[in-house]
């Protein structure tokens, strides 16, 4: 779960991480009484998880009220690079005598931590580290030791921070690390980590990909799920729990595990069509995950043939088409279904299923003649 | 010959109660012929469930059994200190299949068996397991699906990848010698260098299927292992081609992968090492099928 800049604030306020005092609003009247309360000069940013919001015109600087009303009303609806602004954070606006750059995330490669310093923040640090990667401090971290002061300081050193942040961007460090660990985030990025001319070391952005997988003890993650998402089929795919990313094209996917489902958008490419959709139903699927899948698919006005494709392992044949049966009891499918299932109890699906097929609900027994058939079916020419 | 397991391996299966995953898919690795020789089950030491003894702890069931694997498919919150608790125990081959373990613990417990147990070889998490078709099935297969002999090994990152591969060669009549699922997490115990040194070292395996996903640089550097290490014929298939780009925030994982992780970047590097890339699963079992027929 990626979170927005203020979400991220506010996560590495509870890790002790000093940010900014700012406030979220969702209306130009909210913004200027933030603003009122944080105390002016503010910033008012655009809270969108996309690059490039300064540049887009979604951060602004306000002396008083009337800027704050003026920004908040120019970049509330504005859309940056295909994100439409729903909400701003306003934050006392900060003196700025250097900004630096700061992560920590993991290698997975060398399988361990891998935190990254440079004294060139506040830029595109990917341009940093293709340009100059000696600017940017790495030091690999061992999950069971921990982050430890002296590997801080290594990293600050490393990186040429100003003498007088050292001492705070090491503290600053140890702080992000737990809540890289402890927080158990994939990604923790501030950029720019910033000195100010009085010598404090802060955060003045949050970047923080939280685990899904780690939720289960983290019931204060509950809070960040409340903006909606831009697509509102991934928005019901997640309400639903369901592993979901949109496409542009005509044939609806679900399929069990990752690589399966990327196959078959592959393959449904290779033979002439589009995808509708990623779905990965997920290795412990069941009737109700079937159901909800197909419910998804069929809130998507694109979709033209639905493709099933079942490979049994923990997923059971017979949960499969027991979940379709269940579905087309309790939604009207909009699109003709081709399914290809098999595997783990694949006969026992193919008998619960030969009930239901029709012109509209075809078997097929290999992925390249269910693509095609799915192809077909969506009025396109299968190679 | 097979890679990491045999006939005569023998499995404890962590979390046995009559409801568990690893009770369904144990029973089945049995119905196969796996030797299941014990549970472990804090709550139910000194019973037997279908037949089979259950003890209370990992090192009990080695000591009573000479168990010399482990399936591991308890739930999340606990599946990384099981793993921990059968390398404890000196369980050389760990099988765990559990999907949705934090990243973090992952990480830990995959660098305190490098550290503390190196004798132990962790095969997942989130992975299908490992089958020798015809010798030893622990994990989730479903063995009907492949076929025994040789002369072709498996090693895959998704799991219904790993079934469509063994799938696809059966339907062609080509035998395997063991396919092994590495799992998709971000910290994999068992990596695609290692099961190809496995195989390049087998006897009985003359090619191997590598089944790749984007994401992650595991099929780049196994690329680099197979143009210095492989002499045995490759077939790969890396899938992805048609995703988007992840929805990405922060830039830390670009600066440390780089241009890597995409599938094109993937096949690039392979067919640069000598791998013949199939673009979909099925010209994979097309593909080998021709280079088993010219062996």
């Amino acid at each position: 779960m990626d979170l927005f800049e203020y979400q991220g604030k506010q996560y590495f306020a509870r890790f002790g991480i000093p940010v900014s005092p700012g406030g979220v609003a969702d209306t130009p009247e909210e913004a200027v009484a933030r603003a009122d309360e944080v105390g002016y000069p503010v910033v008012v940013k655009a809270q969108v998880q996309v690059g490039g919001r300064g540049k887009a015109g979604g951060i602004k600087l306000a002396a008083d009220a009337a800027e704050v009303l003026a920004h908040a009303r120019a970049i509330l609806g504005m859309d940056i690079r295909g994100h439409i602004v729903r909400r701003l954070w306003i934050e006392h606006a900060s003196e700025i005598a250097r900004e630096y750059y700061a992560s920590f995330t993991l290698d997975r490669s060398a399988k361990l931590h891998l935190g990254m310093v440079s004294a060139r923040g506040g830029v595109d640090i990917e341009q940093v580290a293709a340009e100059d990667p000696d600017a940017i401090a790495r030091l690999h971290v061992d999950p069971t030791e921990g982050l430890t002061k002296s590997g801080g300081r290594q990293l600050v050193e490393q990186a040429g921070l100003d003498p007088e942040a050292r001492d705070g961007a090491v503290d600053l460090l140890l702080k992000l690390y737990s809540c890289y660990v402890d927080g158990d985030a994939d990604l923790v990025e501030v950029n720019p980590l910033i000195l100010t001319p009085e010598g404090r070391v802060h955060a003045l952005d949050a970047k923080v990909t939280l685990d899904d997988s780690a939720s289960f003890r983290h019931p204060e993650w509950d809070e960040f799920r409340t903006l909606e998402g831009d697509d509102p089929r991934e928005t019901l795919a997640k309400q639903k729990g369901l592993q979901y990313v949109g496409l542009d094209g005509e044939v609806g996917i679900i399929a069990n595990g990752a690589g399966l489902a990327m196959s078959t958008c592959d393959v449904v490419n290779q033979v002439g069509g589009q995808p509708a959709n990623f779905l990965d139903i997920g290795g412990g699927a069941n009737a109700e995950v079937m159901a909800n899948a197909l419910e998804v698919i069929n809130t998507d006005e694109k979709v033209r043939s639905i493709f099933i494709n079942v490979f049994g392992g923990i997923t059971r044949g017979e949960e499969v088409a027991n979940g379709i049966v269940q579905a087309l009891q309790r939604v009207d499918i909009g699109a003709p279904i081709v399914i290809r299932l098999d595997g783990t109890n694949a006969e026992q699906g193919r008998e619960i299923l030969k009930g239901l097929e029709s012109e509209r609900f075809v078997s097929r027994p290999t992925m390249l003649d269910a693509a095609r058939t799915a192809v077909a079916l969506a009025g396109g020419a299968p190679r | 010959m097979s890679i990491f397991v045999d006939e005569t391996t023998k499995v404890v299966i962590q979390g046995l109660s009559p409801t568990s995953q690893g009770f369904f898919h144990g029973m089945r690795n049995r119905a196969y012929g796996t030797k299941v020789v014990a549970g472990t089950n804090p709550k139910r030491g000194g019973t037997e469930i279908e037949g089979v003894p259950v003890f209370a702890t990992v090192k009990e069931a080695v000591e009573a059994t000479g168990a010399n694997a482990a399936f591991n498919s308890v739930p999340p919150p606990f599946a990384a200190d099981a793993v921990i608790e059968a390398a404890e125990a000196g369980v050389p081959f760990i099988v765990c299949i559990t999907e949705g373990i934090p990243a973090h613990d992952e990480a830990r417990a995959y660098n305190r068996l490098k550290r503390d147990f190196s004798a132990s070889r962790l095969l997942g998490p989130n992975c299908p397991g490992i089958i020798s078709p015809g010798r030893c099935n622990i994990g989730i297969t479903a063995g009907e699906i492949a076929k025994p002999g040789g002369p072709v090994g498996i090693v895959s990152r998704s799991g219904t990848l790993t079934y469509q591969a063994l799938y696809e060669l059966k339907q062609k009549g080509i035998g395997v010698t063991t396919c092994v699922g590495i799992g998709g997490d971000p910290v994999p115990g068992t990596s695609f260098i290692d099961c190809l040194a496995e195989f390049q070292a087998d006897p009985e395996t003359k090619a191997v299927i590598m089944i790749g996903e984007i994401g992650g640089s595991a099929e780049e550097e196994a690329a680099a292992y197979i143009a210095e290490h492989v002499d045995k014929p490759v077939v790969a298939y890396v899938a992805g081609v048609t995703a988007p780009p992840g929805k990405r925030m922060g830039h830390a994982g670009a600066i440390v992968s780089g241009s890597k992780g995409t599938a094109k970047a993937k096949m690039e590097a392979l067919a640069a090492a000598g791998a013949t890339v199939a673009v979909n699963p099925t010209e994979a079992g097309e593909l080998m099928a021709g280079m088993v027929a010219s062996l």
